[in-house]
């Protein structure tokens, strides 16, 4: 299991170090906050972590700051996704052609 | 609690753990697919939506998978982070977009070093001692993304000073902070260790290294420093999966801190910086000497003939325009448009030349220009541009500083010598609408700025010096 894990954390990682060669710098802020918008991945380790401390103790503290987490990691998903969205959607838009 | 939170009333088949792999390896692919288009610009937008669409069936794909259907607390707190996250990102402008992204790191990181925490208690994860180490690195990491991203959003957004802050004895404190992180990631690996020490242990001293390594850093390297926290955050997330067993935490964490560490090298190649001097805390000192002290910096040539600027503006047939971090300060982008629009409307031909690090986050500019409805096909990079300074009739600076500062060929020592910069002092006829005559960010003076001829400086708002000049053309 550890090795399957390493050997996936491995392989994302030089996937994702080859993956974004060349690109445009026009792209790159949006392209950052879309990759911040990834990062807030951890909101599935959030709900296991959370979902096992209910099943496990009931801890009001431990919920409290595992809701925390999923609150944080959820803001980070969706409001990553919706500023890169907005950003290339000027892009998208080309500006009216001169003459 | 336990009944009232798991009312057996919904069994849904569990995924066998041969289909979760299954299905995270297609959503991972997914996700560099994802990436991979927002790197073209034609299809950027696309991949956004798949890499949201991938990241959305992760999080309902767990959800059935183990059981987590019946938990509405679950659902509520996703919901509050939904509209809030909504609320936030159609609320923000657009020159406040590295703060937000900064914000929304910070966040990320907060998560992950919460996931962190609960695994090294033993809340989600074995407590073997690759869970505990891994939850070690994890909640190290995620701490301080958290405290780097905030304190560098709350630079950003000017809640903090701009200035690097130095403490006494900063490299010792940096230094000491990133050692005694390693130490306890060292005892993570000794068997029957208290957990307890090394949770509050890692804690403290992770969040001392994020805020003492981001506090230092100021001006220039901020771009890099937010592009690294980016990293840092998708480095925490997969490491907190490794620690409660996640594999498409580990896989999108990995992607995304690999990416994010590939464009922070692209930004300090630009800015000829070391990631390891950035990391501590070392800036290469602005010397003073060979310069006097209080020179006042010469304003008679600043300012000219109204006539004369139009004359010029006129008689321009190819023209670069080089905006900067004063642009989107003064939000004169819509302007610069429309001084373009003149412009090409008398003939002339109008490029962009946009620096690597112009602004205080990689394309920034890009981004500001967007919204004015600049067509991007008009927007050039630096090496393509920097040939054509020569022939170009006129160049138009607005607020950009330390990218066009000839200082970073000559002088050396200054923080600046070295990064690569765009040839604006090879053209003949330079306007500069600058805030006033101090030196940029970087805190390196211009000697642009005392040449005596071609180049004509104003002075103030560029959103208003320019809009005289706007007018002036419109109405001459």
């Amino acid at each position: 299991m550890e090795y399957i894990l390493l050997g996936v954390f491995v392989v994302a990682t030089i996937g994702g170090y080859f993956l974004i060669n060349n690109v445009p710098s026009l792209l790159h802020t949006p392209l950052m906050s879309g990759m911040n918008a990834l990062s807030g991945v951890s909101v599935i380790g959030a709900l296991v972590a959370v979902s096992v401390v209910l099943k496990a103790n009931n801890s009001v503290f431990a919920v409290l700051i595992g809701a925390i987490a999923i609150i944080a990691a959820m803001v980070n998903v969706v409001a990553g996704f919706t500023v890169t969205d907005r950003m290339l959607k000027m892009f998208a838009r080309k500006g009216i052609k001169h003459e | 609690m336990n009944n009232c939170l798991f009312p057996v009333f919904l069994s849904i088949p569990a995924i066998s753990d041969t289909v979760y792999y299954l299905i995270a390896a297609f959503l991972a692919i997914a996700v560099l697919f994802g990436i991979f288009l927002m790197s073209k610009v034609k299809k950027a937008r696309l991949g956004n939506i798949i890499s949201a669409i991938a990241l959305t069936a992760g999080i309902v794909i767990t959800l059935i998978r183990i059981e987590l259907i019946p938990i509405w607390v679950l659902f509520i707190c996703l919901g509050i982070g939904t509209v809030l996250g909504l609320l936030l990102a159609l609320r923000v402008k657009m020159i406040e977009m590295p703060q937000m992204v900064g914000f929304l790191n910070g966040l990320g990181g907060l998560a992950s070093a919460i996931v962190g925490a609960y695994a090294l208690l033993g809340i989600g994860a074995d407590l073997d001692m690759f869970s505990r180490v891994s939850a070690t690195v994890a909640l190290q990491v995620g701490t301080l993304t958290f405290f780097g991203s905030m304190i560098a959003a709350g630079k950003l957004h000017r809640i903090l000073p701009q200035k690097p802050i130095s403490l006494p004895k900063h490299q010792l404190w940096t230094g000491l902070s990133f050692g005694l992180c390693l130490v306890f990631i060292g005892l993570a690996f000794v068997n029957g260790i208290s957990l307890v020490l090394l949770l509050v242990g890692s804690l403290i001293v992770a969040m001392i290294f994020g805020i003492v390594f981001t506090i230092k850093i100021g001006g220039a390297d901020m771009p890099i420093a937010i592009s690294l926290l980016n990293s840092l955050s998708g480095v925490a997330g997969a490491i907190s999966g490794l620690a409660i067993g996640e594999v498409l935490l580990v896989a999108v964490g990995g992607i995304v801190g690999a990416s994010g560490l590939f464009l922070t090298q692209i930004m300090c190649k630009a800015m000829n910086r070391t990631l390891f001097d950035i990391l501590l805390g070392k800036s290469k000192k602005v010397v003073q000497d060979g310069k006097p002290k209080g020179e006042k910096p010469i304003i008679d040539e600043v300012i000219e003939a109204k006539i004369d600027v139009l004359t010029i503006l006129k008689n321009a047939k190819n023209v670069i325009i080089v905006p900067g971090y004063g642009m989107a300060i003064a939000q004169a982008q819509h302007l610069v448009k429309q001084l373009a629009d003149l412009l090409v409307k008398n003939g002339a031909q109008v490029r962009y030349a946009i620096h690597p690090v112009a602004g205080r986050m990689p394309g920034h500019m890009n981004v500001l220009l967007a919204e004015a409805d600049v067509d991007y096909d008009d927007l050039y990079e630096m090496d393509t541009l920097n040939d054509d300074f020569k022939t170009a009739d006129l160049t138009i600076v607005i607020g950009a500083n330390d990218v066009m500062n000839p200082a970073a060929r000559e002088a050396e020592g200054t923080p600046i010598y070295g990064m690569p910069i765009l040839n604006v002092d090879q053209c003949k006829t330079i306007f500069i609408f600058n805030y006033d005559l101090k030196p940029g960010y970087a805190g390196v003076e211009n000697p642009l700025y005392k040449r005596n001829n071609g180049v004509y400086m104003f002075l103030g708002n560029a959103a208003n010096t320019l809009k005289t000049i706007v007018d002036d053309y419109t109405h001459k």
